[in-house]
């Protein structure tokens, strides 16, 4: 081929290489597609907040009061009433002494304590675990489901499509907290309102979302090229679907994975306040708050740590998901800057 | 259309049929009705357990029982409900229409609110994206999403109703008091409105100035407790609104829209004074046919001075007819409150749908629901608000990026006109599904507000027949939320159907 060139053109052929060669070494290495996400999930300020935040609770909640039969840092147990001081209150002081505070202090017992004389650190820290460990399962196991179902409907429409269909339309009928509710007091009767029976109930329930939002991600990915040349190529129905279609749908289950771990947090602290969820040996941030519902005018600490921590649970895990979000589907971030400008102008 | 229609209500009943079983299977299953008698120690034992038996038909097997019920349902549709007994062998029928009633009043309110508001805050966080107010608002929706109901409820009904009713004792406020609340309002008012820096130290400084001198003055007035607002400040108000709405539609400038907005406020006056005796001792047809009448008359002038811009006069007079019949009802109720405080001195309630034993005028009476009805609306209201304000934003900025907004901009349409007219209504057809979900979906949520408030509603009915493991009024309760939600659902698509032309069957 090179034989055929004139010199000249040879000449012109070999600057634009060096030039392509050049732009190739200047613009920084090419990414890959998960690259570019774990990057714009790092550059997220509120997810990254978030993400220590929630890193800081589950340790403290699982290391300090020890877990399984391991025993933590934390000196005092969430079973042993011992004298109440002062009335209970809390002796956490962060007001420093040089504003005319009491100054830093953590004290015997820095979230006070509990009519009885327990530590209501450790039983605040004990409900952490319990409301964490429920929210997690819950996730987990609803993402399986939806994602499963979802994939299964889109994948293969006619009939299957439409009894999965029909199956999610029943549970968004019923609203969720009724069908929950019934179900949690079915699993309390029955199997003795263990957490995990209530986990189980409640992750059965609550994947009819992310089956809808699977369902029309595979609905149009099927359609793609690789998706028949898979086929063509005598994939399994199964590899199809686990190795081709499910990964593209990643950001979807990812993000509402998220969402879901919110949810149930809620879910369950609710489902506890009206009595259908975690029950008393057992414990959890709801329970607490229900609990001590009417200490607040004597006692308004024994209700605002445990809904204090539910709320930063919730909000820090919701700001992640919005985080990946942003990450996986950047579409909302870019174009905008240009559109604010644009409206100053007109202003 | 029809057919699509109607295969859409035939899945709905279906699916509701099968919700029901499903439902009823699990509630009888899920724990023993008689476990209180079996521990009872009282002589006449069997026989509370044989008459409690017969009220539940526990000596059914289970699908019979399921059927009965059915079968009792079904007579709805010969307008003979039988809806069971509970577990005290009364009628749920009849406690149903009472509880359905005072929950309905609940989430109607409060999801008409959320939807305003939210929509109103969401197209404002749209347009200023990545703003302060985006992330003030972006930060609040996602702090509504995270709280948990009864938390919050217990929160408001310590701080706002307690403090509040005490406050309300004395009213007054220190002199840091007054300068801390104007400067909060002075910031909030230059977030809201923005612009360059000077245009915001303007607002800031005069909206402080005007919160500076104007909460003096009420307390001056004692306006707290003897509250007026008068012919002369309806007409003001209604002047704002007037003027308001013709300037956001088509333009301060435009007489077609302005002049029947301003006859309205001219009418309105007229009939503040026609209706002055009517409305002191009114019932609630008056109100009923008065609000009518205040939106269809303006919209009538509206019609015939509206000339090309037909139905833009009509909206924007409507709407200043509406205020000024939503102002004189305030006037009204001003007027009652001083003898209401008399009444009731604590007005804000935290417990019920009433007070107890509550006797006075039609206006002292309607404070009373009101002050009851605050809290657990302003609670409901502010956590759907959250998810209508998100979805406003998401899809203002989809359409924000559509072809049609550039045409529109690049023709040299003003930013109002391409907000409003193109932007807005496009942006309204996603929100219109959200507001059907949302309505059916409070309905079930209204269980927590409830208990948290002691109402007694449908979802007090639900929580105390599930701990007795009642079926009835569970399912009573299943029946008018299973019901609203595939109705509304329905509703949903056929709206969006009407709306969209692109995705009609």
């Amino acid at each position: 081929m090179k034989s055929d060139i004139e010199p000249d053109e040879q000449e012109l052929v070999s600057l634009v290489e060096v030039e392509d060669a050049e732009l190739a070494r200047k613009s920084s290495q090419s990414k890959s597609q998960g690259q570019l996400v774990r990057r714009r999930f790092l550059n997220h300020k509120a997810a990254m907040i978030s993400t220590v935040v929630l890193v800081v609770i589950t340790l403290t909640a699982f290391t300090s009061i020890g877990f399984a039969g391991i025993p933590g840092w934390w000196g005092q147990s969430y079973l042993k009433s011992s004298s109440v001081v002062n009335g209970g209150a809390p002796t956490l002081s962060l007001w420093p002494s040089w504003l005319g505070g009491p100054g830093f202090a953590i004290g015997d017992h820095p979230f006070g304590q509990d009519n009885t004389g327990k530590d209501y650190f450790a039983l605040v820290m004990r409900g952490t675990q319990k409301s964490i460990i429920i929210a997690v399962t819950v996730g987990a196991l609803s993402t399986f489901i939806g994602a499963i179902i979802g994939a299964v409907a889109g994948y293969f429409r006619g009939w299957v499509d439409e009894v999965l269909m029909r199956l999610t339309d029943l549970f968004i009928v019923i609203p969720l907290l009724v069908l929950a509710a019934v179900l949690g007091q079915l699993a309390g009767s029955k199997l003795g309102g263990s957490i995990f029976a209530l986990a189980l109930v409640l992750g059965l329930l609550t994947w009819t979302g992310l089956a809808r939002l699977v369902r029309g991600e595979i609905l149009s990915l099927r359609e793609r090229e690789y998706v028949a040349a898979a086929q063509a190529m005598g994939s399994k129905t199964s590899r199809v679907i686990f190795k081709h279609l499910l990964p593209n749908t990643i950001g979807v289950i990812v993000v509402n994975a998220t969402f879901a771990i919110a949810g149930a947090i809620l879910l369950e602290t609710s489902l506890s306040f009206l009595g259908f969820g975690v029950k008393a040996p057992e414990s959890s941030l709801g329970l607490l708050i229900s609990q001590y519902q009417n200490a607040f005018t004597n006692r308004p600490w024994l209700f605002w740590w445990p809904g204090m921590l539910i709320v930063a649970i919730a909000l820090s895990v919701n700001f992640l998901g919005d985080g990946l979000r942003d990450a996986f589907d950047p579409r909302q971030t870019k174009k905008t800057r240009r559109r604010t400008k644009k409206e100053e102008v007109s202003e | 259309m029809l057919k699509f229609i109607l295969k859409r209500l035939g899945a709905s009943i279906g699916i509701l049929f099968a919700a029901s079983f499903l439902l009823y299977v699990l509630v009888i299953n899920s724990g023993d009705p008689l476990s209180d008698l079996r521990e009872s120690i009282a002589d006449n034992r069997d026989y509370l357990m044989q008459q409690r038996s017969d009220y539940m038909n526990l000596d059914m097997p289970w699908f019979q029982r399921y059927w009965t019920w059915l079968v009792g349902v079904g007579g709805c549709f010969a307008l003979k409900c039988d809806l069971g007994t509970n577990i005290q062998g009364i009628e749920v029928t009849g406690l149903l229409g009472a509880a359905a009633s005072s929950t309905l009043r609940l989430v109607v309110l409060a999801t008409v609110l959320a939807a305003i508001a939210g929509i109103a805050v969401g197209v404002l966080s749209a347009i200023r994206q990545y703003s302060g107010l985006d992330y003030g608002v972006t930060f609040l929706t996602f702090l509504f999403f995270s709280l948990p109901v009864f938390w919050a409820a217990v929160m408001l009904k310590e701080y706002m109703a307690i403090g509040y009713n005490d406050w309300m004792k004395d009213p007054s406020f220190s002199t840091v008091q007054i300068v801390l609340i104007a400067l909060l309002f002075g910031f909030l008012m230059q977030v809201f409105l923005a612009g360059s820096i000077r245009r915001r130290l303007a607002t800031f400084a005069v909206s402080a100035a005007f919160v500076a001198v104007v909460i003096p003055y009420l307390l001056w007035l004692n306006f707290f407790r003897y509250p007026q607002l008068g012919p002369a400040a309806i007409v003001v108000l209604s002047l704002a609104v007037a003027l308001s709405g013709t300037a956001m539609s088509v333009g301060i400038r435009n007489k077609l829209v302005l002049y029947p907005a301003l006859v309205t406020v001219g009418l309105g006056l007229v009939m503040y004074y026609a209706t002055f005796s009517l409305l002191k001792e009114p019932n609630t047809w008056v109100l009923i046919v008065g609000g009518i009448l205040s939106v269809a008359v303006p919209g009538a002038i509206g019609h015939f001075m509206g000339g090309r811009l037909r139905k833009t006069a009509m909206t924007v007079s409507a709407l200043t007819g509406l205020a000024f019949g939503g102002l004189t009802v305030i006037d009204h109720i001003f007027r009652a409150w001083p003898g209401f405080l008399a009444l009731k001195p604590r007005p804000i309630g935290t417990i019920g749908s009433q007070t107890p034993n509550f006797t006075g005028d039609f206006w002292e009476t309607f404070l009373d629901r009101g002050a009851q009805l605050l809290l657990p609306t302003l609670l409901l209201a502010i956590i759907s608000l959250a998810s209508y304000s998100r979805y406003t934003r998401a899809s203002m900025l989809e359409v924000g990026q559509q072809d049609y907004i550039r045409t529109a901009r690049s023709k040299g349409l003003s930013e109002r006109t391409v907000i409003f007219r193109h932007a807005f209504r496009n942006a309204l057809i996603p929100i219109a599904t959200i507001a059907a979900f949302d309505f059916a979906g409070l309905i079930g949520g209204a269980v927590i507000t409830e208990t948290v408030f002691g109402w007694k509603g449908m979802g007090q009915m639900f929580t105390t027949g599930l701990h007795a493991v009642d079926p009835a009024p569970v399912m009573a309760f299943f029946l008018v939320t299973g019901t609203a939600a595939v109705l509304f659902n329905m509703l949903a698509d056929i709206f969006y159907a009407l709306l969209d032309p692109r995705i009609r069957v």
